[in-house]
Order: structure tokens, then C-alpha cells, then sequence
């Protein structure tokens, strides 16, 4: 088993960085600064840094006239709220306006488990997705937002970038060079392609050694950037491989899943089956019994893999 | 407090009226757009760009700039003429409001026109976004650290916010009027145009608003009421907010919507509606009649 890290921490470590290294660099948080580890940044540059309190819609508009002023805001709070109450003013500012704004979506997902449906984030891809100019991210783990977040405050114009609550496991070491935009192979095979983001690529990954036995070659590929998405990796996965199973932490509507098989279905079709939640709210309890429960456990990769192969047939 | 003398007074009063014969014509010209809270802003946004802001046209994107964020977009008709008059573009290009491929889109956007400093049209963002830039500027664009403090480098522009009373409904109204009273945001000017009236009808029947000036005292702003009618109430009005320090200012401006045409003063059919051809000439009348009280 992998060794599980804290993303938030690897998260808080490399926002400090960022502030050492870019003068324009500000942190802003919606009183839960203690939840999303920006209180790291705040420790030590506290003249750069704002706490707007519980006020969602204030948190992006502050944000968004320190980007219009040449700032380089990370806004955070939970991964749901940008989504849904501070929404318009994402669209208005960040989206519309081009205000150069990165959201740090925290608790996302259903990492959150505990606090139930209320504080799951689970259509936060879908409608970000939908808005122009908009980029997003999913880092898998504590090494991937170490390597994504320097890009992310490079990348010109606004980015969502969706994290993960707990410890989780490991996967990449010094090697891992993502560039956003750009899928990363992070397993080869010809039989089938899972294409996952977020803490899924570490079951991803369990899936295909468990494939392996069943004689099936998954290919197994990260996407930890949702858009723009890599259609090239998708159609080459798709051709070399001929059957594809997305899996997200995340309702199987217009996130990863619709993403991937918007591509398949115009530039190369073949079978596709999407992991994720099913068009429901999830409930209350330990997050691996929710992942297992709702649709999101290792044993449902694999089945989703061999329906999509058998549908090759 | 600087001296106003009585030929400047004159001549942005007799601007102000002049703007609101462009906008009848822009708006009775494309059928379409939003006359009341227009002619209700139109000394508040005259004073600004004649007057009191530190601009350049010909600059818009220069950094020490005033700031100008005009929260109730939906009255942009009235600045986008503020501006062109100011030199922001080509006055002949106001003809081309709310039409195909114009920079004048039917609410501001700010990639597509210079000097446009937010999008606006969804209300109630001015506040809260005027308080992001006025952060900005109090950081400057230095590094800050223990050994510089942050304020050393600060930079002297200014943050002005138009909002409209109706606007004041908008919960993140609040939200950004806690957060600027918070970091006390004394270099942010709020001109809150009070004219009583939005889409439905009457602010006091659609949502009250009053004590509206006991409120913002109670959010920790420093609180003015003027005439925003009167050229030379605002001009005082927006000096001594410059002098206030160490807290967010907010000058409410009453005024009346549709200033200036009697059939469209305090009537909220006005809100959004365009003038057919005898409205549109009785109107025009009426404007120029009152511009010619400024001009003799």
C-alpha cells in the first residue's frame, strides 16, 4: 500500500512557495483557513493575506478586483461553494472578465464525508466546466499538487483546482513532470483505458493490477486537467485500445465522464462506461464505505472495464 | 475642501444635461436600453471623469489611476457617454450601443472597451470587487516584508463605486460593505445613487431600504447625503471623502430616475423602457429646454 499523504499540507507548503517566489501572490479564505491550509500562507505573509469571513460571493468579488488590479489571488474555500453560491460571481468575474483568480477548491468530492451530502462536492466539474475561459485541475496526489499548483499561478486567466480533503496515497516520486493540458500515461496496456483523476487514479491503479489477473491490459491514464482536456490522449487511447472507463469522484453527469465521451463520440467511437456517482446525493459515513456504496470502489472499475470490453464484441 | 468656482459648477452641470440628450438619442436610436437610473447618474458620473478622478484617456491602463466601477450596469448607456465625451473613444461611436459588433455591449465588458474597469449587469458586485482593488492599491506593486511595511509602497489611486439603491437588496452589498469597514478601506469611495425607485416600482414598496444612511454608519463607513443633483454637493462631498481615513466612504446621492423628462421622473415603467417618436420629441424638448438653464 502506498504511502497516504495529506493534500491540504502539501497544498498549504507549496501556496507559501508561490508567495515567496511571486510578490503579486495573495491568499484569501472564507473563515476556514484551518480546513484548507491556507492558514500556512497567512503565518507568513499575513499582510498578503485576507479572511472575508463566511461570505462566499464577497471571497470571489475581493478576489477578482485584486486579479483586475495585476494580483494573483488564490481563493479558498470548500469546493462547493465556489460552485454553487458564489457561482455567478465566477462567471461575471473570472469567466466573463477574464480576472485572473484561482479557485482552491477544498473538500471535494465526498472527502468530506462526515458532514454529509450538504458538504459533498459532487457536480463542482460539471459546472465549472461549462464556462468559457474557465480551466480546470484535479491533482491525484500530495506530489501532483506540488508539481500542478506553480503552473497553475503561471496559467494565464482563472483556474479551478479541486482537491482532496484526506491523507491519500502516493503515486508519483521526483519523475513526475505534469504539464496542464497534458495527460499523463501512468500505466501502459492495449485492452482497455481508465482514465481518472483525483484520488480515483489510486484505485484506478488497483483496478488494473486486478484487471491484469482477469487477463485484461489496462492502460491506465491521469487527467488532471478536465479543460481543456486532452482529446488527442483520449482518441489515441481510444483507438490503441478501443474501450475506455472514466472514474471520478463526482456525479457521472458532465464531469470527467461527459468530457471524455464527448470526444469518443466525435473524433473516434467506441465503448465508454463512466464511473462515478449515480444522478443521486450521497449520505453520511466513512469515506471509503461512501466511494464503496455509491458506485466509486475498486470492484466497480473493474467490472466497468470488462462490460466495456466485452462491449468491443 | 478645494474651492469649486461658480463657471465650473456651470459648465459639468450643463455636461451632465448634454449627456442625457446623447443617451435619449442612443436609446431611442437602437429601441432598447435603460433611461431612469441613467439620467439619475449623470452629475455623479459627470463630476468623476471631469473632475475629481485622476485619469488619462489616453492611458486607461496607466496603474496610479482612479478607479471608477460602475455596479448598476444596466445604466452603462449614461457612461459609456461620460466616457467618450472624457476621450475614452469616439463620441460618433455612442450610436453604436446595445447594435451587432459594437464595443458598446448591452452591460459593460471590460476586454472589449478601454477604461471599462469590471463587467457589470448581474447586480450588487461593486462593493466587494471596489474593496479587492483597493486592497490592491494599499499593497502596491512592491514586495511587502517585515522590512518595508506594505504601506510605505502603497499607491495613491484611488477606488470609486456606483451602485443604485435598488442594488442594495443584493446580500454581497453587505458582504463587501463588512469587508471594506473591516480592512478599513479608506482610500474606497461608494456613491450610492438613491433615486427611489427600481424595475417594479418604488424601493420603499419592492424592499425598504431606510434608515439607509443609519445602516452604512452602523457597518463602520463614513456617511454623507447630498443633492446628486447638485454639481457642487457632490464635487464637496467627494473631497471630503478623500480626507477620510481609516474607513470606507459612502456618499448617498439623492436623486430622481428619469431626471430631467416629466413623464419619465419617478415613474418605473422607465427603468428599461425606450420612447416611441412623440416621447421621444417631447423628451428631447424638455432636455434641451433645462440645458439651456446652464448654458445662458
Amino acid at each position: 500500500m502506498a504511502e497516504l499523504v495529506s493534500m491540504r499540507k502539501a497544498y498549504g507548503e507549496a501556496l507559501v512557495q508561490l508567495g515567496e517566489r511571486y510578490p503579486e501572490v495573495v491568499a484569501l479564505s472564507a473563515d476556514v483557513s484551518n480546513s484548507d491550509f491556507s492558514y500556512m500562507f497567512q503565518e507568513k505573509y499575513p499582510e498578503r493575506f485576507y479572511n472575508v469571513g463566511i461570505a462566499e460571493q464577497a471571497l470571489v468579488d475581493v478576489a477578482a478586483g485584486l486579479a483586475y488590479s495585476g494580483k494573483i489571488p488564490f481563493a479558498n474555500t470548500f469546493a462547493f461553494l465556489f460552485a454553487t453560491r458564489a457561482l455567478e460571481m465566477v462567471r461575471t468575474h473570472l469567466c466573463y472578465g477574464r480576472a485572473n483568480v484561482k479557485l482552491m477548491g477544498a473538500y471535494a468530492g465526498i472527502s468530506d464525508s462526515f458532514d454529509g451530502p450538504t458538504h459533498h462536492s459532487i457536480s463542482d466539474i460539471a459546472i465549472m466546466r461549462s464556462l468559457p475561459n474557465m480551466t480546470i485541475v484535479v491533482p491525484s496526489d500530495a506530489v501532483a499538487v506540488a508539481r500542478l499548483l506553480p503552473q497553475v499561478a503561471e496559467w494565464c486567466g482563472p483556474v479551478y483546482f479541486r482537491m482532496n480533503r484526506n491523507e491519500v496515497p502516493t503515486l508519483f516520486d521526483e519523475h513526475y513532470a505534469p504539464q496542464i493540458g497534458k495527460a499523463v500515461v501512468v500505466r501502459p496496456g492495449k485492452d482497455v483505458t481508465l482514465i481518472a483523476c483525483g484520488l480515483m487514479l489510486s484505485r484506478s491503479l488497483e483496478a488494473a493490477a486486478i484487471l491484469e489477473k482477469h487477463g485484461l491490459d489496462a492502460r491506465v491514464v491521469e487527467m488532471h486537467t478536465i479543460k481543456p482536456i486532452d482529446q488527442d490522449a483520449i482518441e489515441l487511447a481510444a483507438r490503441e485500445t478501443g474501450a475506455l472507463v472514466t472514474v471520478e469522484e463526482h456525479t457521472i453527469l458532465g464531469g470527467l465522464g461527459a468530457a471524455v465521451c464527448e470526444v469518443v463520440a466525435e473524433r473516434y467511437p467506441v465503448p465508454v462506461r463512466r464511473v462515478g456517482l449515480p444522478d443521486c446525493f450521497a449520505e453520511t459515513g466513512p469515506y471509503d464505505k461512501i466511494l464503496e456504496r455509491y458506485g466509486m470502489s475498486v470492484e466497480h472499475i473493474v467490472s466497468a472495464a470488462r462490460a466495456a470490453v466485452e462491449m468491443k464484441r | 475642501m478645494h474651492y469649486h468656482s461658480e463657471a465650473l459648477i456651470r459648465d459639468l452641470s450643463a455636461k451632465a444635461q448634454s449627456f442625457r440628450i446623447q443617451v435619449l438619442k442612443m436609446i431611442f436610436s437602437v429601441q432598447t436600453g435603460h433611461l431612469g437610473g441613467a439620467f439619475s447618474a449623470s452629475e455623479i458620473l459627470t463630476c468623476l471623469f471631469f473632475h475629481h478622478m485622476k485619469i488619462d484617456p489616453q492611458k486607461p491602463e496607466w496603474p496610479e489611476r482612479d478607479r471608477l466601477l460602475f455596479s448598476k450596469g444596466h445604466a452603462c448607456a449614461m457612461l459609456y457617454t461620460a466616457m467618450a465625451n472624457r476621450g475614452y473613444f469616439p463620441v460618433e461611436e455612442l450610436m453604436t450601443f446595445r447594435t451587432f459588433n459594437s464595443r458598446l455591449q448591452g452591460h459593460p465588458d471590460r476586454l472589449k472597451l478601454p477604461g471599462i474597469e469590471m463587467p457589470a449587469g448581474p447586480l450588487g458586485h461593486g462593493i466587494a470587487v471596489g474593496a479587492g482593488m483597493a486592497l490592491a492599491a494599499r499593497l502596491g506593486t512592491g514586495k511587502p516584508s517585515s522590512a518595508s511595511a506594505p504601506s510605505a509602497q502603497a499607491s495613491k489611486s484611488r477606488i470609486y463605486v456606483i451602485i443604485g439603491d435598488g442594488e442594495t437588496n443584493a446580500g454581497v452589498i453587505w458582504e463587501g460593505a463588512m469587508t471594506a469597514a473591516k480592512y478599513r478601506l479608506g482610500n474606497l469611495t461608494v456613491i450610492l445613487d438613491y433615486n427611489g425607485i427600481q424595475q417594479t416600482g418604488a424601493t420603499a414598496d419592492v424592499m425598504p431600504t431606510e434608515p439607509i444612511a443609519d445602516k452604512w454608519q452602523a457597518f463602520g463607513w463614513h456617511v454623507q447625503e447630498v443633492d446628486g443633483h447638485n454639481v457642487g454637493e457632490i464635487l464637496n462631498a467627494l473631497d471630503r471623502a478623500d480626507e477620510v481615513h481609516a474607513r470606507p466612504s459612502i456618499i448617498i446621492a439623492r436623486t430622481t430616475k428619469g431626471k430631467g423628462v416629466s413623464f419619465m421622473e419617478y415613474d418605473h415603467r422607465w427603468h428599461g423602457m425606450a420612447p416611441n417618436q412623440k416621447q421621444y420629441d417631447q423628451a428631447l424638448n424638455e432636455l434641451e429646454e433645462g440645458l439651456k438653464l446652464w448654458q445662458n
